[in-house]
């Protein structure tokens, strides 16, 4: 046993779904079970930080990271395991662009620690008690992870040789990627496991020629089971995301969200979405542009919804004017149609 | 030389940046025009030349924006002027997306501006210029890099200090 390579996996800022996502690639599990000696995942074997200390640097054949960065303690793993691993993965969207923890960068730590811990409306605590970073008690100290502004991704942190993006990774990219190791053929470092194509490409929804005179939400339309979901004023990310998925969420209508991020080299994801989806508006002055866009609240939630802390702009601005935060409020429009009521 | 920090006490001694986006076409000659005619106007824009602002991905602005530049102006034929028929349409509708999504990330909607100016019209590209940085200088420095010097590894590095400027 001791003479196998090693593999191990970690969550930072994630949602425990990557480790599911892992058991998906069902009996192959067992190759790899008998290939790898598995020595780390805090979700489900108890082993600790300190075996992963005792370890010479590099002794670690691959590391599968799933999970943002945005505390000291995310950081500190993420060093430790880059140290360890010959092979540090970011896997899952987390890890690759940030994905939902990342949309904290909409905010900062203060707005945070007071929405979650005072002002949610399911919150009571009339002490306005928020957690601190560390606390003195009869028995000593007491310390908690300091708690950052901005989260970011892995490779914004450490070195990082491949990146397999998904919210979770779909089971035939990890297979391949666990194959491509235990074959010994590893692709270029840098290289996104994946299709370089977008989903679109994969939808089997038709397509016409686009242009959107409205933007509809999912509860306010029900969409033509065979054309294409933009075309129906339905929000769809997939004509700026990465294929791979094949294209799960078109084919049980609802448009793509985009947790694949951005295709083969682009930068930033959002500003494509905005460019493609911009392009397509029915509407050739300013008035009526702005009436199709008053249908479309949130827009920056859209295109960034998986990719913020990966994107060009990283987080919204942090300076304040006249004691104001600078970002827009989203002004959230009563948009149910008053014939569903009934 | 005008002193900005009569419009924002933040400007010190520099002046604003803007990023001018011009169409081959038009604006860029509309510029042209306005230099062998000597019309003033602030030193406030650096001009790219683009072959129609159909052209213009909005990640030009939003790396304009994040690599330290404080407003952008994106610049084009008349509407139905278009050499190539519809590209400033196009520009119409995603610099309005952009304006919002910028919006709501921070960046005051005035640092993101569109206009027209025709190959004959070098008055007009100097006015423009002109309420442009006013607003602008109003608006005050974004320094974006002070908000997000941890940004995307993909990306070259950014400067460690502010542009120089004129």
């Amino acid at each position: 046993m001791g003479d196998k390579p090693k593999l191990a996996i970690y969550w930072a800022s994630s949602c425990g779904g990557c480790e599911i996502a892992i058991l998906a690639i069902h009996e192959k599990i067992l190759d790899v079970a008998d290939y790898f000696d598995f020595i780390f995942c805090p979700c489900i074997l108890d082993f600790k930080r300190s075996d992963i200390e005792a370890l010479e640097d590099g002794e670690i054949a691959v590391t599968l990271f799933n999970g943002a960065i945005r505390t000291d303690e995310n950081l500190e793993m993420a060093e430790l395991l880059r140290r360890k691993s010959q092979v540090l993965v970011a896997f899952g969207s987390c890890a690759t662009e940030g994905c939902a923890p990342g949309l904290a960068n909409f905010n900062d730590r203060e707005q945070m620690m007071n929405f979650i811990y005072k002002d949610a409306p399911t919150v009571v605590n009339p002490e306005g008690i928020i957690p601190l970073e560390a606390i003195q008690v009869a028995e000593g100290e007491l310390e908690l992870p300091g708690f950052w502004n901005t989260v970011k991704t892995l490779d914004q942190v450490v070195p990082v040789e491949y990146y397999l993006p998904g919210c979770p990774p779909e089971a035939k990219w990890i297979e391949a990627l666990v194959e491509a190791v235990m074959a010994g053929e590893l692709p270029p470092p840098g290289t996104v496991v994946g299709m370089d194509v977008t989903v679109c490409d994969e939808c089997p929804r038709e397509r016409e020629e686009k242009k959107i005179s409205h933007f509809y939400r999912p509860y306010e339309i029900i969409p033509d089971p065979d054309k294409c979901l933009l075309d129906q004023g339905l929000f769809c990310a997939g004509i700026a995301t990465r294929a791979g998925c094949g294209a799960l969420c078109p084919s049980v209508n609802m448009g793509c969200r985009g947790c694949y991020g951005p295709n083969e080299g682009v930068i930033d994801g959002g500003a494509k979405l905005i460019s493609a989806l911009a392009s397509v508006l029915d509407a050739n002055s300013p008035e009526e542009i702005d009436k199709i866009l008053d249908t479309l609240p949130d827009p920056a939630g859209y295109f960034y919804r998986f990719g913020l802390a990966h994107s060009m702009l990283h987080r919204t601005r942090l300076e304040m004017e006249n004691g104001q935060k600078m970002a827009a409020q989203i002004k959230e429009t009563p948009r149910l149609d008053p014939k569903l009521k009934d | 030389m005008v002193d900005y920090k009569q419009y924002h006490p933040a400007w010190g001694d520099r002046s604003p940046v803007i990023i001018g986006f011009l169409c081959n076409w038009c604006s860029y000659r509309a510029a042209d025009l306005a230099g062998t005619s000597r019309f003033g106007y602030p030193a406030t824009l650096r001009d790219i030349r683009i072959m129609c602002t159909g052209r213009l991905d909005p990640t030009f602005v939003i790396k304009a924006l994040r690599e330290g530049a404080d407003g952008v102006l994106v610049m084009g034929c008349h509407p139905g002027q278009c050499h190539y028929e519809e590209g400033n349409f196009k520009a119409m509708r995603r610099v309005a997306l952009l304006r919002r999504t910028l919006s709501q990330l921070g960046v005051h909607p005035d640092r993101v501006q569109l206009g027209w100016a025709s190959a004959a019209q070098g008055i007009i590209f100097t006015e423009t210029v002109k309420e442009m940085t006013e607003k602008i200088a109003k608006l005050g420095p974004l320094k974006w890099h002070d908000n997000n010097h941890d940004a995307s590894p993909h990306l070259p590095p950014l400067p460690e200090k502010e542009a120089t400027h004129g």
